[in-house]
């Protein structure tokens, strides 16, 4: 990982060589993003006028994909990968999508695992009760398109004939990465397609 | 250890008589028939018999022979903590005989017997609560029969009009697809890996022409 420190390599015997650079340093060992553009102008911006002007649509999108609150729905074996995404390793805290329990107080449902018919309807009344604006992770081959269990009498060929479905994350099951990498597609979708009314 | 069970069903054979169809024992386990009026009376006394003790149920289910006149075996499973021994009873019956449930002297297999209900279609009479356990609400059919199809008869769906999910016919984009390459009637005119040194003993099917 690009942040952890790697161990400085033993001194040289020929000519003295600049230490490696650790941490959120460049090679030239100054801080990554002080020469970057963006960065030099919205900073010299807040230290000229103490404040910076961006569109209303930037500040919610950015406001929403900060704090999605995420209702687990955990049906199968999927829903392990899905608890370990929100433990230490992956800790999808620090993207501020924070588990919560209740359908009221959630902006995002995760459909981990297989939706059986008698399920279906408790899917959607879950659904139904979270406020706009909602998004749906369909997590795994199972919730994707009905996966192994595709020809079963008692098993929905996927969760998008129950619920719309924003993000599509393949996989039996996916591995925690793979659900990390589909919840910040949805973040970059709701920074693309965000607006105040969805 | 089949010792032990040998003695056990010699017993119980010469004990309940005419209410014992036959046993047998089959990799360390018994195996007693039942006739299917006596089911309830045979456990009763295996329970209390000083000899039985097999006082805790593990399983109730069902098994479909389709072939067999008699369609269904409902197999029970007990152990006795006492003895350190298991039990394996079976109890022939169709579609429409019920079988005497055991619910009223082990309540433990009230849910078994719920699901092999469920899934085989066997009734159980003296069950106090026979519905279904596990399938949908509503459902049709006894899916673990093997003349019910695969993919059952009703699938699921939201309707955005009627704002609930609706039940419809099923309609497949693909039909199941079962590669089965060694079908008996068709056969492979190719060998089979890690099939090489079986084709000496056994010349390999041939395609009919």
């Amino acid at each position: 990982m690009g942040l952890t420190p790697t161990p400085a390599p033993a001194p040289a015997k020929g000519p003295l060589v600049a230490e490696r650079p650790r941490g959120l340093v460049d090679a030239a060992g100054r801080p990554i993003g002080q020469d970057d553009r963006f960065f030099m102008e919205v900073n010299g911006e807040l230290a000229d006028k103490g404040f910076f002007v961006a569109t209303a649509s930037d500040l919610i999108t950015w406001a929403r994909t900060g704090s999605l609150m995420w209702m687990q729905f955990g049906l199968a074996c999927c829903a392990v990968e899905m608890m370990q995404v929100s433990m230490p390793r992956y800790d999808v805290e620090r993207f501020g999508f924070a588990p919560r329990a209740s359908p009221r107080q959630s902006d995002v449902m995760i459909v981990a695992g297989t939706l059986t018919n008698k399920m279906a309807p408790a899917l959607r009344k879950v659904y139904d009760q979270m406020p706009e604006p909602r998004y749906v992770i369909s997590m795994g081959s199972c919730a994707n398109g009905g996966g192994y269990y595709h020809y079963s009498y008692a098993v929905v060929r996927g969760c998008d004939r129950v619920v719309p479905v924003d993000i599509y994350v393949p996989g039996c099951p996916p591995t925690a990465e793979a659900l990390l990498y589909g919840v910040l597609l949805l973040q970059k979708k709701i920074r693309r397609t965000g607006t105040i009314e969805r | 250890m089949d010792e032990t069970l040998n003695e056990l069903g010699d017993y119980i054979a010469a004990t309940k008589g005419e209410a014992i169809l036959g046993h047998s024992i089959a990799y360390g386990e018994l195996t007693v028939i039942v006739a299917r009026e006596a089911i309830v009376d045979v456990v009763a006394w295996l329970m209390d018999d000083p000899k039985g003790g097999f006082v805790n149920i593990v399983d109730v289910c069902g098994v479909d022979y389709p072939e067999r006149e008699n369609r269904f075996d409902v197999v029970y499973h007990l152990t006795s903590p006492k003895r350190n021994l298991r039990i394996r009873l079976k109890v022939e019956t169709d579609e429409v005989t019920p079988v005497p449930s055991i619910t009223p002297i082990l309540p433990g297999a009230g849910w078994f017997e719920r699901e092999a209900y469920d899934l085989y279609g066997i009734l159980f009479v003296g069950h106090p609560d026979l519905r279904r356990i596990l399938t949908d609400y509503g459902f049709d059919g006894h899916p673990l029969r093997k003349d019910f199809p695969l993919t059952g008869y009703v699938e699921v769906r939201y309707d955005d009009e009627q704002k609930r999910v609706v039940y419809e016919p099923v309609r497949l984009t693909q039909e199941f697809r079962d590669f089965d390459f060694l079908s008996p009637w068709e056969g492979t005119d190719y060998v089979m890996p890690g099939d090489e040194k079986a084709k000496e003993s056994a010349p390999p099917a041939t395609k009919p022409s």
